[in-house]
Parts: structure tokens; sequence; C-alpha cells
């Protein structure tokens, strides 16, 4: 397989969905974008896939609340559909709006502490408001394909909607124990960003930026890898030399493509 | 019944900080903002559901849809079991029946997903205030944080409704409006108290087309002509004839039609100038948007529009329907352009107006007028509205500005923009007779009657409750759920021809796209959001994220059901083209109105009308009167931080300081091609004089937008020539070419009814004429707003905006890597200021082009235009954007504006000699200081350092006054 196929799912207001085509793409997979629609009519559409992808964006607008009626749909009528793909070792990831999705249908972080379902959330941030800033991020899973090889990394959040809350004390022990946080907010200098604001933007528990379940394959995370693909998406580009040849986020993609057997090209974005 | 069920935040939550409520938190931030100190406010969402389903399985929808499992709680309340409001006060807010109510939508889809049927919806919010708070504070918060009366009603316990009111049914009766015998006072009366808002003159050629006619006109007849007859949709005194005078009462001239000769003709003589075989300008004032030349196959079109009456009564829904507005626009350019970027600009008094707690406030206003909501609260809502709606959209918000004055304080301005992509073999559309009529999108209600010709008048204190059903709330995802339909019905030539349902509604659309050929609707066709809709009030209303299609009879179907697969409702309502060219309107098989296109667009009367125009140009005051205090840097005020203090207190004034609170909430780098953001530099506070965008993700074109304004400057030609020089200029500083700009005109004036204020508006037009030629950047769009002033009944006091002209530039760039920001990069580097010599546009556009070149050629590391605040305020921003230090000649710290000016930081290798050669017959350049390693903005003079003022400073100064 030298090309992967990626499902890009839409729906009623997925707004994310070219960037994160475009990205896949660079590293060398084929994306196609499939409304739910054509999902829930045909089930077995999953089957054609290698990587599935839920996009970012307000999905139903985000109304009752982020994420939560497409989680609903595909909880209510997907569930064995989405627990085959990831039994057959296929990679998913769901970006901003998308991981919303995910934590609310409890694929993340899946089963921890004896906690089914769901048991966490992404809820308000802690500010009230909704912000669009760079952070730095970095990396503690060495589970999570998708941040294969990761250390620190800067990437754009877009949300009102991204702090990261655990049911209990005893699910958050878990996640830890069972290496299922990928990515944590983190200082300009690497060092903890212990909650404060800007390094931590929305007041996550233990700076969590990103999580993954417990085969490492569903992956979701609050900011957006798909929007630093190109060197100039960077707000300090014109004062970076030398410039790289990469945005960080692209890694992400390719690990995906790589790890589905895909011969991964890191191709130039412009 | 109804079950009510309420979702607030657990506090029995065991997770860490499960429990915390910021919306509360914030919510009791703006109370204690009133002067009203109030114990901890939580907050809920109300559910208010009709439904025959059980109470498990309410239940059922309360804990897995309605509540999140790991903060929330859900509680149901019925008349048996209250909440115990002992030691608290509640407050509900609860939609007035109509109004558009997403989230009640979207809940409703939900519940019926999860196989439990359902009514209907509707939603509410609730707000518990610790402690026994007084009724009449309860009604004051409400009314100043919470709620707008307009469209929502408050209750203080919990409300519960037996059942939803339903809609009245509707009986049909024709009604015919007696015309023929009325006299001139008569026909002004019916114009009046109808809401029409024509002139006499205009009444009268009605009334003479219908005694020719031989018959009396329908109320749907009349209702057409004046939504297409409105300022809004014809803008009749911009293309009026005009004769000008001095004040002496000399004739100077006259215009047979004012902007045909002044902006257009511009337009077409650069069009002239252009190569044939490659032309930059592709469709200019003729539809939508302008549409000008990206690469070989794309082209870019951008429109800006005001939204300024309806968010004066309901900023949050004017605002976001402002830019719900101008993105159908852009989907309606051609056949369908991308939406790729949004801009927004805002003018409105200042926001500590009317507050007698603050030392030194900027506003003079004491008291706010009746009908007036307050300036703080009117710019937090119509951001909230440009965000909730441009961030669900998913279209970066990147450029924009915000201009304080109190003289917006009854009628402020909201100017909203949008960026298309569009094929270049997809700029053309011509409905076709025999093309079906096809409706898509957003049900028809009643919400947005008269939109066109509400804006089309002046406010008065009274007008929110007479217009209030003009006023109304978008749903942006309806929207973004039309946009993805069109742009692949688009690819697949499903259709020949698409346009907006703006203002004046199917009326305006089917009126537009028909009128060479003629139209036939059947008004019982069109979805109603709800029954009793008369069918004048089905053709006229303005309500949202409706668009219309001509679609060939072998395309139907296809389309039908491409918009079926996508959860958009599109329904055919009539076809296009009739034998004679005539608006057939039909309801339940009776005719209820036909009238010949060519009456409706071609028979408005354009009377001439007079100008005045100053003898004498008025002089230009150069910058906001609180900053236009010139500095002269004289031993003494060394010694007495005279210049610290200045720099402080203007890097704080509202008009300088940063906009960073309002430029976070929006997703400004959504789509992935953000290249210069508006907020830039390594500590991403940089306030960016332009943003760019790459429409096109594997190309490295990119698409530069800016804007300038000067409402401060009197003098209308100066005014409209100063915000043209800093709208062209902000996009060089960023590697913009002129050779590859067009410019937007936005004209927002108070009542044009007398003789002087239209000769000012005379005077922009030639201004921008005149600008346009200098600089070689044509105008390819444009649209005014000519009755914006406030007038309070009770006291007569009018209060008339400045006029207030937005330009608004974009430009294509060849190549993003070459771009430029405004943050120094080096340490030791050179920083001077460019000056051109004079103020005429051809010494300025010189000067621009020059700068160009020089950006071009990598001589400079960072550019930075000299606006609101002077040079000094410009070495400080790029001193605060980079974190890097400035050593500066206290001789160079002024505070004054010269137009056409630039601070610049010279690359390593490049000496000021090699820029005098290149910019010397046009300019002076001064070496004003060096960057430094230092953390601060040091002040010499002699060589001896006078004022050393730290970045934190300086930086906290400019991000404090809007830090909301």
């Amino acid at each position: 397989m030298s090309q992967p196929k990626v499902m890009i799912l839409r729906t009623a207001g997925t707004n994310c969905d070219q960037e994160t085509a475009h990205a896949f793409e660079c590293a060398g997979a084929v994306a196609s974008f499939r409304h739910i629609n054509e999902l829930l009519e045909n089930k077995r559409l999953l089957n054609d896939y290698q990587i599935l992808a839920i996009p970012g964006g307000f999905s139903y607008g985000d109304d009752i609340s982020s994420g939560r009626i497409l989680a609903n749909q595909i909880m209510n009528h997907l569930p064995e559909a989405m627990r085959a793909f990831v039994d057959a070792g296929k990679p998913i990831i769901g970006i901003c709006n998308g991981f919303q999705v995910l934590i609310k249908t409890g694929l993340l972080p899946g089963t921890v502490a004896d906690n089914h379902g769901q048991n966490c959330t992404l809820t308000h941030n802690t500010s009230g408001s909704f912000v669009d800033r760079w952070v730095h991020l970095s990396r503690r899973s060495q589970k999570c394909i998708w941040t294969r090889g990761l250390a620190e990394i800067e990437l754009p959040v877009a949300h009102g909607e991204g702090r990261f809350v655990a049911d209990s004390e005893a699910v958050l022990r878990g996640l830890w124990a069972d290496d299922r946080v990928a990515l944590v907010y983190v200082r300009d200098d690497g060092s903890p960003a212990n909650r404060e604001y800007p390094w931590n933007p929305n007041g996550s528990v233990d700076d969590i930026a990103g999580i993954c379940d417990q085969t490492g394959l569903v992956f979701g995370l609050m900011p957006h890898p798909e929007r630093y693909v190109d060197p100039t998406q960077h707000p300090a580009w014109t004062s970076q030399f030398p410039r790289p040849t990469h945005g960080a986020g692209q890694a992400i993609f390719s690990n995906a493509v790589e790890h589905v057997g895909g011969n991964v090209m890191n191709l130039l974005n412009v | 019944m109804i079950h009510r069920i309420d979702v607030q935040v657990s506090q029995m939550a065991q997770g860490r900080d499960a429990g915390y409520d910021p919306l509360g938190n914030s919510i009791r931030n703006q109370i204690l903002e009133l002067g009203q100190v109030v114990g901890s406010v939580t907050t809920g969402r109300i559910f208010l559901i009709d439904s025959d389903a059980d109470r498990q399985a309410m239940q059922q929808v309360a804990s897995q849809l309605l509540a999140d499992p790991i903060v929330e709680t859900a509680q149901f309340i019925d008349p048996a079991n209250l909440p115990d409001d002992t030691g608290r006060s509640r407050i509900e807010i609860h939609l007035k029946p109509g109004v558009m109510d997403p989230v009640a939508a979207s809940t409703e889809m939900a519940i019926n997903d999860m196989g439990i049927a359902v009514r209907q919806v509707r939603t509410g919010r609730v707000y518990l205030i610790d402690g026994i708070v007084p009724q009449d504070q309860l009604r004051q918060i409400a009314s100043r944080v919470l709620a707008n009366g307009v469209i929502e009603s408050v209750h203080f316990n919990a409300y519960i409704p037996q059942q939803f009111e339903a809609g009245r049914t509707y009986s049909f009766k024709l009604k015919r409006i007696p015309l023929r015998d009325l006299s001139d006072e008569q026909l002004l009366k019916l114009s009046r108290e109808g809401h029409l808002f024509l002139s006499l003159a205009e009444m009268k050629a009605i009334q003479m087309y219908f005694c020719d006619l031989d018959r009396e006109p329908t109320d749907i007849e009349l209702e057409t002509l004046a939504q297409t007859w409105s300022e809004h949709c014809v803008h009749k005194t911009l293309k009026s004839a005009v004769e000008v005078f001095d004040e002496t009462g000399q004739r100077l001239g006259q215009y047979d039609n004012l902007i045909k000769q002044t902006i257009f003709d511009s337009t077409m003589q650069l069009m002239n100038r252009e190569d044939p075989a490659n032309p930059f300008c592709l469709s200019v004032f003729k539809d939508n948007a302008g549409v000008i030349t990206l690469d070989e196959t794309d082209a870019v079109c951008f429109k800006v529009e005001t939204h300024n009456h309806p968010s004066a009564i309901e900023p949050y829904g004017g605002s976001a329907t402002g830019i719900g507005g101008v993105i159908r626009d852009i989907l309606g350019t051609g056949l369908a352009a991308k939406p790729i970027a949004n801009t927004d600009v805002f003018c409105v008094a200042y926001p500590d107006a009317a507050n007698p707690g603050i030392v030194n406030p900027h506003s003079t206003v004491r008291n706010l007028p009746r009908g007036v909501i307050h300036p703080k609260r009117i710019l937090q809502q119509i951001v909230a509205g440009v965000r909730d709606y441009g961030n669900r959209m998913g279209i970066p918000t990147i450029n924009g500005a915000v201009y304080f004055d109190d003289n917006y304080l009854g009628n402020p301005l909201v100017f909203c923009g949008c960026v298309g992509l569009i094929p270049r073999n997809k700029i053309n559309k011509d409905a076709q007779a025999g093309d079906a009529i096809v409706v898509m999108g957003g049900r028809t209600g009643r919400d947005g009657i008269h939109g066109a010709t509400f804006s089309s008048a002046e406010l008065t204190d009274t007008h929110a409750d007479e217009f209030s059903h003009a006023v109304q709330i978008g749903n942006a995802i309806t929207e973004k759920k039309v946009g993805d339909v069109i742009l692949q019905a688009r690819d697949r030539e499903l259709f020949s021809a698409v346009t907006d349902c703006g203002a004046g509604g199917l009326s305006s659309a089917v009126g537009e796209m028909g009128e060479k050929i003629g139209a036939h609707v059947n008004l019982e066709q069109v979805p109603l959001k709800y029954q009793g809709l008369r069918y004048d009030e089905i053709w006229i209303s303005e309500a949202q994220e409706r668009m219309v299609l001509s679609v060939p009879p072998d395309k139907v179907t296809e389309l039908l059901e491409l918009s079926r697969s996508e959860d958009v409702e599109a329904t055919v309502i009539g076809t296009f083209g009739t034998p004679s060219a005539e608006l057939v309107l039909n309801y339940s098989g009776t005719e209820v109105g036909r009238m010949s296109m060519h009456f409706i667009h071609k028979g408005i009367p354009m009377p001439t009308r007079k100008a005045v125009v100053p003898t004498a140009p008025v002089q230009a005051s150069i910058t906001a009167a609180e900053l236009s205090v010139p500095f002269s840097p004289a031993e003494s005020s060394h010694k007495t931080g005279a210049i610290k203090k200045q720099l402080l207190a203007t890097l704080a004034h509202p008009n300088v300081a940063s906009k960073h609170w309002i430029i976070r909430q929006y997703d400004h780098e959504v789509q992935g091609g953000s290249a210069i953001k508006p907020l830039i530099g390594p500590l991403q506070k940089g306030p960016s004089d332009a943003s760019v965008v790459r429409p096109k993700l594997s190309s490295p074109k990119g698409v530069v937008l800016s804007c300038g304004m000067a409402p401060y400057i009197t003098d209308p030609y100066e005014m409209a020539l100063a915000s043209i020089d800093e709208a062209i200029r902000n996009a060089v500083c960023v590697g913009g070419d002129p050779d590859r700009m067009a410019m937007l005109d936005n004209f927002c004036w108070p009542s044009v009814d007398d003789e002087r204020t239209m000769g000012t508006l005379v005077r922009a037009c030639e201004a921008c004429r005149d600008g346009a030629l200098a600089y070689g950047v044509p105008f390819v769009s444009g649209k005014d707003s000519l009755h914006n002033q406030f007038t309070n009944q009770e006291t007569q006091q009018v209060i008339r905006i400045p006029n207030t002209l937005l330009i608004s530039v974009i430009g294509i760039i060849d190549d993003v890597r070459n771009c430029l920001t405004m943050d120094f990069k080096g340490q030791s580097t050179r920083v001077l200021v460019i000056q051109p010599k004079d103020t005429r546009p051809a010494t300025l556009a010189r000067v621009h082009r020059q700068m160009a070149a020089i950006i071009r050629d990598r001589l400079l590391t960072a550019c930075h235009d000299v606006s609101d605040g002077g040079i000094a305020t410009a070495l400080a921003e790029m001193a605060i954007a980079s974190g890097r230090g400035l050593s500066v000649a206290a001789s160079s710290m002024r505070f004054d504006q010269p137009r056409g000016s630039y601070v610049v930081e010279l690359a390593d290798r490049v000496k000021p000699e090699d820029l005098s050669a290149r910019l010397a017959d046009v300019a002076t350049i001064e070496l004003a200081g060096t960057t430094t390693g230092q953390k601060s903005l040091t002040i010499t003079h002699n060589g001896n350092t006078v004022q050393d003022i730290s970045l934190d400073e300086l930086t906290a100064a400019w991000l404090g006054t809007l830090d909301w």
C-alpha cells in the first residue's frame, strides 16, 4: 500500500476538512470527504479506508454542547463500525471539534479505571471565551502512534470549549498510568504550564492538550496540527532563520501514513 | 405536554475543577461593572420540550443529550416541583415567539435521532444570583447585561408555559390599496404610515403607473416597489444627478450620475490602461462583489457591507446577520465563490461613556439617551455576533479596525466584509427563461420584514419598538450547509444563476435575477417557519440564510437530491421568464401582483439634487483630537518625563490600544491559509498593518487585505484621500504591490437631505476618483449607508455621525514567502522614518510604489505605517511586537501623523544611502535610532540618555485598555 486512503468525516458545521485533507495529502495519503449521512446509510463504507479523521469545526453549531450531537449520532448508529475500525489496527484522529466528538462518544480515552462510557469531557475555557492563539506542547505518551518522534512542538488553538476535565482523580491517574496522555501544554522554555494562561490556554487539568486510547491508535487533541504544515503559517515565521522546510504539525500526519504502511512523502506544501 | 429540563454546572461533580462555571463568573464581572455588588452567579440552560414521551424517555434525553455527564446536572422543573429559590435571586431569559432559535432546532433533530418523537423545543437561559437582590436591581441587571427586550422576555420566576403559541392559520384575502385618487398629502401619509419610505415624486410615479393600468395596486405590488426603490437597494442618492454650487451660490457644475461620473469613471480609465490579454479587473460594480484576477485559473472577489441600524437595536443579532449577509453576497457572486476571509470594522462611542466612576474619561457623554444601548455593551455584543457567526462558518476573520467617537453613540457603524475564491470561468451568470426558481436554505418567517426600508431611514429612540420585526438572529450552520451545497452544485453545473436573499427578501432576489426576462412565482410554495404569514410577508421578509437559484429544468432533480443529502431544504417556487418580462405573483392560484420588470427596475424617478461644497477647504486636523497635541521635545520636557507620559497615554488611548481582546475571539487561522496574521511576531502581540492569506493551499499566491479610515478629518476631500492612503500603505507594509491592488468604498454619512451634507458627499466621491487615478488603484465595488444619525424624540437632540468613509484594499501577492512584518528582527539595526515631501496624491503614490519595490528587493527587515498616535507610537509598537529594545532620538519621538509615512528597520547589509537613492526626490529619510539588546525604549538627546521606558511598561499600557 503506497498511498493509504483517509476518510475525512463531514457533517453540518464541519469547517477544517479541506486543510486536514491537504495535510494528509502532503504526507502521501489520498483523502476523501464523506458526509455522516453517507456513513449512516452505508456503515460498511469505513472498510474502504485505512485512516479516519474527524476534523475541526462546529458540528451542528456545537448546539447543546460542543461535539455532542455528532457524538450521539456515532454512538447511536455506528458503535460497532467504529470499534471494528480500531480492532483492525486503523488509526483515528479527532482534531479540536473532532476531539470533542471522540471524548463525548467515550472512544477517547476508552475505559479507564473501571469507568466506562464518557469518563472525561472538554468544557468551557476557564476564561469563558473563545481563544485563538499559538501554544507550546510537549509529548508525554510513548504509546500514541500519531506523536512518535515529536519532542516539543508549537501549534495554534482556536476553541471556546477546550478545558479537559476527568470524571475523577482515579480516571486522571489511570490516564497517566496507562500512558494515554499524548500532549500537554508547556511554557516556552518547556517547563510545566501549571494551568497558567496563556501557556495553558483553557485551564485543562494537568495541562492536558491531547490524549490517546489504550491502543495508541485513537488520538484527539485541541490544537490544530493541520494549521502548521507550511512554515509561513507560524506567527513569527518572518523572524525565523533559517526557515524550516515544513511546519512541525506535518509529522503527526506522516506518522499515521507510516503506521498503516504508506510511503511517507512529506511533500513540500507550496 | 411541555417538559422543562434545566442543565447547569454540577456542584457535586468529582473531577478536579469540574464544578467551575466560567460563564457565571464572567456575568458576575459584568454586573460588578454596573456598580452592583452581588454574590456568585450560576448559569443554566433551559430546555422546554413539547413531547408526548414519558418521563423515562425525557430522563434519557436529559442524561444522554442535554447534560454533560462529567460537569453538569439536569433537573426537571414542573409546577409541582418548582426550584427552591431561598436565599437567591432568579433571572430567566426566554426568546420571544418567532425568534430564530438555532439550539432548539438542533435539539429537536437530536432527540428525534434518539427515536423519541418531539413536536417542538424552545430554549432559555437562567441566572441564579446568591443573595436576595431587589426587583428593580434585578430588572436593571437583566436589561443592561443579560437580555435584549426586542427579542427576549425576562422572567423572575421559573417559567413553564402550558403550551407553545401556535401560528395563527391564515385565511387568504387579497388587499388593494386605493391610490389613484390620493392627493399629494395623502400619498405622503400612505408612504409614511405604510413604512414605505418613498418620496412624493416616487409615490406619484407609482400613482401614474397604476392610472395607466387602470386599476389600483395590491399591497404586495406597493411593497415590491418600496423595497426595490429603497436607498438600501438602489442607492438613489449616489446615482442621482447633482448640481454643485459653492457657498456664495455660484454654480460650479453638474453630475448627471454622481457615482458613475466620479468613482466608476476612474475605474474605467484605469481598466483601459490594462493589458487586454491579462486583465486585472474582471467584474466591477455590477455583481454582488468586485472580482479581480488571482492567477491564470482563479479570481478573488471582495465585498464590504454595513449593518448599522439593526446593530443599534440588537447588536448581537445585527452584527451576526451583517456578516451572514455579506458571506451570502460572496456565495452569490458569479456562479458562487467560496468565502475565504472576513473583515470587520466597528465605529462606536467611547466605552467609558456615562460612567461617573471613571477619572479622565475619553467620553464626553454623561447620560445615555433613551433607547440607546451602552457603547461598551454594543461593542461586546457586535464582537460576539461576528465571532459566533464567522467562527461557525469556518471563515477566518483576519482584518479590521475599531474607531471610537462619541457621535456614534446612537448610531454605531458595523462594517462586515467577505472575500471569495472563484474560478475565472464561473464569473458570469444569466438566469434563463424556463429555468426553475429554487429557494434554498432557511425557512421564511415574519422576522426581518421591512429590513431594506428600515435601514434606509434614520434612527429614533422609538425604533426599537417599531422595527423589532426587522431585527433578526442568524443561524450560521444553516448558511454553512447552504454554502457547502452551492459550491458542489456549481462544480456540477446544476444552475445558471444564483443570488442571495438580502434585505427585501425574495422580492429583491427574484426581481434582480428576472430583471430582463420576467418571473412567475407561486408564493404558497415557499416553505414557512410557522403558519399565518400573509402572501406579501412571504414575499418581502428578509429571513436569513436563503439563496435563490435559477435551475435548468433537467437539473432540478439532481439539485434537490444533492440538497437532501446534506440536510438542506430546497424548493421550486416558480419559473423564470414570462412572455413580456413581467413579475407575476400568485398565491394558491390567485394572481396577487403583476408589474412590468421594466417599471420595477427603471421606473424610479431620479430627481436632480443640489449640493453646496465649501469654498475654501476646511483645514484638516491631522489626527484625533485627543492625540493632536503636537509635541515639541524641549530640553525641559525630557527632565519632567513628558515624552513618557504622553507615550503611555497615547498607547493606552482606545483608538491606538491593542485590539487583541477582539482578534483572539475570532478564529483567524481556519482554512489553513494564514500567512500574515493580525497579531504577529515572536510574542504574538504585534499589530500587523495588513493580513495575508493563501486561498489555495498548494500555491504560494497570497491575498492581502487592509483598510483605512479617517473620520477625524473634517474636510471630506482630505478625509477620503487620507483613508485611501492609509489602506494602500498598510498593504504595502506587508509586501503588497499597488500595481496589483483594488479598493472598495463604503460611505456612511448622516442624513444627506440638506445641501451642505450632500456637498460633503460630492467632495468625498471626487477624492475617491482623484485618489484612485493618482495611486493607480481601481475601485471595484462599494456600498453606501446614508441616514446615520440618531434623533432623541424627547429632546429633539440629533446626533449626527462624522462623515465616515471606509476604504478596504485587496491585493495579490505572488509569493507569500516574500512578505514582511512590523516587528524588529535584529540588534544594532538602523531604524528610519520615511516621510513624503508633500501630501499630493501623486507624490504619495510614488513613495508607496518605491516602498513596494524596496520591500520586494529585501532591503528592509521590518516596516510599519505611521497612523493614529504618530511616529512615536509606531516605534513603540515595533519594539513591543518584537520584545527588542530601541535607542531613539528625542527629536524622533513625535506624535504627529505625517500622511504617507513609514517607520522601517534596515536589513544589516543595507545603508541608509541605498534608500535615499530610490526615495530622495519624493521623501525625506531620517535616522530615528537603533535597536538594542535591552528590554526598553531608550530616549536620547545630544547623545545622552534622558528617559528609559521598559518594554513591559509600554506593553502593559498598550494591552490594558481593551483587555475585557
